[in-house]
């Protein structure tokens, strides 16, 4: 009840933008602009041939396949640039330039090295998501408290130990930071990937219904579904912080 | 009484903006096996640091630490270093920071005993348990065990109990003497509360200000369980007060 009390004041202003749209909408008699109802109907439309899900279906394997060949390159870099200062300052200032460097400025060279199909969007996603993972993972081990290092080395346990039960843990929630942020930036990214000479995909499907007669409804219906998968995936990552393995870094 | 640690004058300086700052100078010093020596000195004397070399975490400039004979240069799981501030590993249950420094154990065994150790230390029902929670005396309690379960040969202490409440602290401190009565490790002690010295110590050595060295050390001659408000503590008290240049009359 509480929870529904809290909720009001969006919900609200979310009730008040549908409503000004509708009304913009049809005092204005746009004939290419449309209705909330329209976008509604669009949607089913999608739904019943079955295409939302095809295009949904292409859009989370492209980013599952870049954000999760990232997280494998991500996590162990991070790690060993964290541990080991000579790593940090040799690849450090290379990926301090790679970083700030628009995935979307990537397209042509992705389209001349891996050409128009799923590996070019993959890359893209690949690209746009490791570095934020690597930079997590290594301010992870950063700032890891000196106490618990020296604890470790007092107890003279071995490097295998010292990694598995002291750094990785230490480390995990920064992690999942990391992984909450790239995957953000992943989804980002797929739907502009997928804008170019793809035929699957959210991205391609918006492109598609404005090429294809101005389906605007369609176009609209696209971009809030993109919101919503957007919304859940961030929800699940949210999820992985609430783990035992990330608790421990937000209780006291 | 064998000695088990020896010290010969120590020297340690650090680098500081107006050049080498001598934090420790020429401390000689000899530990029974199974003493308990308090080290009381005025704060920022140096105390931590002079425990940090003897615990091997810190390179002295000159002088040396022999413990049984052999030259102490890093930390070891033989004398095993509890610290104001705790190291207990929040992303471990107690059971697992008990397990932690257990080497060459099979994983029954090692539950095993930190099981035991728990409960020596009060802690039963509580393996479980993340450092966020227990309370700040079950965070010691479970420091002190972790340090037990390796049965180290010698505990450093550096202001341990400093962090808790007057009771709590009093409490921990009878738990310490008993644990010690069974288990018979050689104890450093870093304090600044003198009357913690006098409850524990078999000797208390006093320190000088910075840059440090030993000003005088006492005996305790005193049977336990010890009588702190007995006419032999509190005159050993104010004794070792004036020592520390807090004169008679401010005492009262």
């Amino acid at each position: 009840m509480t929870r529904l009390k809290e909720m009001l004041p969006a919900l609200a202003l979310l009730a008040a933008l549908i409503a000004t749209w509708w009304g913009a909408v049809v005092a204005t008699h746009s004939v290419i602009f449309p209705t909330p109802w329209a976008v509604i109907t669009g949607t089913f439309e999608l739904l019943e041939d079955g295409t939302l899900s095809r295009h949904i279906g292409a859009s989370l394997l492209r980013v599952g396949a870049g954000f999760g060949l990232a997280v494998c390159v991500a996590v162990p870099l991070g790690l060993w640039m964290g541990w080991v200062d000579r790593v940090y300052r040799t690849l450090n200032p290379i990926f301090q330039i790679l970083r700030p460097i628009s995935p979307i400025a990537w397209i042509p060279i992705a389209i001349l090295w891996f050409g128009v199909g799923d590996a070019s969007p993959i890359y893209l996603i690949f690209i746009s998501s490791v570095f934020p993972m690597v930079v997590q993972t290594t301010v992870g081990v950063h700032t890891i408290e000196k106490r618990y290092l020296r604890a470790a080395e007092n107890f003279g346990v071995s490097r295998r130990t010292l990694f598995r039960q002291v750094v990785i843990p230490a480390v995990l929630p920064q992690i999942i930071v990391g992984m909450r942020i790239g995957l953000g930036v992943a989804w980002l990214v797929v739907v502009a990937a997928e804008m170019i000479a793809l035929h699957s995909g959210l991205g391609y499907m918006i492109m598609d219904s404005r090429n294809a007669g101005n389906r605007y409804d369609l176009v609209i219906a696209g971009m809030i579904i993109i919101g919503l998968i957007g919304l859940s995936l961030d929800t699940t990552m949210r999820i992985l912080e609430g783990t035992k393995w990330a608790r421990w870094r937000y209780a006291h | 009484m064998p000695t088990k640690i020896e010290v010969r004058a120590l020297k340690k300086s650090f680098a500081s903006d107006k050049g080498p700052l001598p934090v420790v100078e020429d401390v000689s010093l000899t530990v029974g096996d199974g003493e308990f020596v308090a080290i009381v000195g005025p704060s920022g004397c140096g105390k931590s640091t002079l425990m940090n070399m003897m615990a091997g975490f810190i390179r002295p400039d000159a002088g040396s630490i022999t413990i049984d004979g052999a030259l102490r240069t890093r930390p070891d799981s033989r004398g095993i270093l509890i610290s104001q501030q705790g190291s207990v590993f929040p992303w471990l249950t107690v059971r697992e920071n008990l397990m932690f420094g257990l080497n060459g154990h099979a994983l029954p065994d090692k539950r095993a005993i930190a099981d035991h150790y728990a409960d020596i230390v009060g802690l039963r029902g509580f393996e479980d348990s993340y450092a966020h929670e227990l309370s700040g005396g079950m965070l010691k309690r479970t420091e002190l065990a972790r340090a037990l379960v390796v049965k180290p040969e010698i505990l450093y202490m550096d202001e341990p109990f400093s962090a808790l409440d007057a009771l709590m602290s009093l409490r921990m401190r009878n738990e310490l003497l008993r644990i010690l009565a069974k288990e018979r490790h050689t104890t450093l002690l870093i304090t600044h509360d003198v009357e913690e010295a006098i409850h524990l110590a078999d000797r208390i050595v006093v320190l000088s200000p910075r840059p440090t060295r030993i000003q005088s050390v006492f005996d305790v001659p005193m049977q336990h369980p010890r009588r702190l408000s007995s006419r032999e503590a509190q005159e050993l008290r104010l004794t070792i007060l004036s020592e520390l240049g807090v004169a008679r009359e401010e005492l009262g």
